[in-house]
């Protein structure tokens, strides 16, 4: 199965990419190898078989008691920021 | 002998017998490392004077005899997946080229209470994509036993620095083989344990379902020393396992494979597995038979439908786990021009490699609207056909002995222009993540050409006593894993 440019810059703006005009090709050729050969799992017979979303049983993995405990500071937690404004992030203008 | 040269376990003992310090021990560690690393690049960071500080408080804690245990003053090092205080953190990618975390990973804080030093990071492939280490942002990292060859990836940094004799032992992660796989290519040996085993917390999130740390070291004794001071559960990863922590080492002092029933999957010496592989590995077989062990012929049918399992799942969890990357909170940002929106598109496209778009741009074709039911929930159905493969195997065995990977380490280059064939040769160490097992890869000989060969153990859930034991049981029996690579300075 051949995946389209079109299809190729569609997958790419869901993902927030955006892509040269040389990835859209190159991207477009290794994707649909890939797909072509993911093909193989329709060849088995899943009827009936329960999706297995992780390998251990949820009921092994309690969640823990709500407790106030301590955590980052607000400095540490805006450590990393690129921009922050007080004890907040700073983001460019949302409305275009 | 050189200090590097000693096991993990031999250094614990000298520690303890205080015929070597800390500070001794951690400073042949960075020479070792000033050495070979040029040649090499497993390292991402070198913090020095972290390390000797962490020896200097060892030393003066063994002199008030209040010693910290087997692992107090032991020099490690970390893939740089794993969140260090204060220590930038990259996961080999430039999106977090900067990035320095306020907060030790759980693997961290444990190893500093144990008492360990902990040297540096090391490379590995982007968000540990990739099998060679060559998506690395930061050039990739060589194969000690011949620089021109991958280590494996995407822990290659964790292989090559025990491989080298950088350091006494490493934490790698594995997602679909990137523990087992480097550790066969460079002739260490390394675990991955069984899903929930160890925490995730403060591990950067690859494929949330598969993802699991575990350690390099020289002997399977040695890895058992390191998990066994990471191992348990965590109240900060509800995935983490409420389970007993066994004494995995103590009961490796007389090791024995007697009377175990190991099984050889006939899907794993088919097509495809190089001649010089198959004759080490057959011939390791026939060793644990003169130890007392019995094969077991079975079968793991789904075994061939592993890949394209895995090429859905581990796709689909990262490209939901990597939309953090966004340029708000940490990392890259570029928002010169533009508003929001412009700033993610700009900021993800400048700050991922070409591995990790493409595995993002997989997963996202994966879970979109239209396809979720053919690829998603269809891999998870298959995913659940494969686990009961190796329920169907364990009814009837103690563990499962294979290759770990179907050839030696490849040139660097060879397999980068396409993908899938890099894909494909994860065939071995897939499905025992898809089925949450524990696995483990220890050195089983040489090809012509000098290059090692893994033989990998599965286990039941739970059941790392198993590999531990036929482990130290087969590298008591044999020298491969003593044996190390010409100097590479």
């Amino acid at each position: 199965m051949a995946l389209t440019p079109q299809q190729v810059e569609n997958v790419a703006r869901l993902a927030r990419l955006s892509l040269s005009a040389d990835e859209v090709e190159r991207f477009g050729e290794q994707l649909s190898s890939i797909l072509d050969y993911i093909e193989k799992l329709q060849q088995l017979d899943v009827s009936g078989v329960q999706p297995t979303t992780h390998a251990v049983g949820v009921t092994s993995t309690p969640l823990r008691d709500d407790e106030q405990r301590p955590s980052l500071s607000p400095d540490e937690a805006l450590a990393n920021a690129p921009q922050r404004d007080g004890t907040y992030f700073l983001v460019p203008r949302i409305i275009e | 002998m050189k200090t590097t040269d000693l096991t993990l376990a031999e250094l614990s003992r000298k520690l303890a017998a205080r015929e070597i310090s800390a500070v001794e021990a951690t400073r042949a560690c960075l020479d070792r490392i000033a050495a070979t690393d040029p040649a090499l690049n497993a390292f991402l960071v070198v913090d020095e004077a972290g390390a000797l500080a962490q020896a200097h408080a060892s030393d003066e804690r063994r002199a008030r005899r209040q010693s910290a245990g087997p692992l107090d003053g032991v020099p490690l090092a970390l893939k740089d997946i794993f969140c260090t205080k204060g220590v930038r953190t990259t996961c080999g990618s430039k999106i977090l080229e900067n990035f320095v975390p306020p907060f030790d990973s759980t693997h961290v804080a444990r190893l500093k209470a144990a008492g360990a030093v902990l040297v540096g990071k090391l490379n590995m492939d982007e968000f540990a994509m990739g099998s060679s280490n060559e998506t690395s942002a930061f050039g990739p990292c060589r194969n000690p036993w011949d620089p021109s060859r991958t280590p494996g990836g995407s822990s290659g940094g964790s292989a090559a620095a025990v491989a080298a004799r950088q350091v006494f032992g490493t934490l790698g992660t594995d997602t679909g083989g990137s523990i087992r796989q480097p550790a066969a290519l460079t002739g260490t040996t390394g675990l991955k344990p069984t899903y929930g085993r160890v925490s995730r917390y403060g591990m950067i999130a690859f494929a949330s379902s598969l993802d699991q740390a575990g350690p390099f070291a020289r002997t399977a004794e040695d890895c058992a020393m390191i998990l066994q001071a990471i191992a348990g559960h965590d109240p900060l990863d509800s995935t983490s396992l409420d389970a007993n922590v066994p004494d995995w080492v103590a009961p490796l002092k007389n090791a024995s494979v007697k009377g175990m029933r190991l099984g050889v999957p006939r899907e794993y010496f088919r097509e495809g597995l190089d001649p010089e592989v198959e004759k080490a590995v057959r011939a390791a077989l026939q060793q644990l038979v003169d130890l007392g062990a019995e094969l077991v012929d079975i079968s793991l049918p789904h075994t061939e439908y592993g890949v394209a399992t895995y090429y859905v799942v581990a796709p689909a969890e990262a490209s939901s786990n990597l939309a953090r990357f966004d340029g708000v909170r940490y990392g890259l940002s570029l928002r010169e021009q533009g508003g929001l929106r412009d700033m993610y598109f700009r900021t993800r496209a400048a700050g991922f490699g070409s591995e990790v778009k493409r595995r993002i741009m997989v997963g996202t074709y994966a879970l979109s609207s239209g396809y979720y039911d053919a690829y998603y929930l269809r891999a998870q159905k298959v995913r659940t056909l494969i686990r009961r493969d190796f329920d169907e195997a364990f009814a009837k065995v103690d563990a499962i002995v294979t290759p770990t990977t179907p050839t030696p380490a490849f040139r660097l280059g060879e397999r980068v222009s396409d993908p899938l064939q890099m894909y494909l040769a994860d065939i071995f160490t897939i499905t025992c993540n898809l089925a949450g097992l524990p696995g483990m890869s220890i050195p089983c000989g040489f090809t012509q050409a000098g290059l090692p060969v893994g033989l990998q153990i599965l286990g039941k859930a739970l059941d790392e006593a198993s590999l531990f034991r036929v482990g130290a049981a087969y590298q008591a029996a044999t020298d491969w894993h003593l044996r190390a690579p010409k100097e590479v300075v």
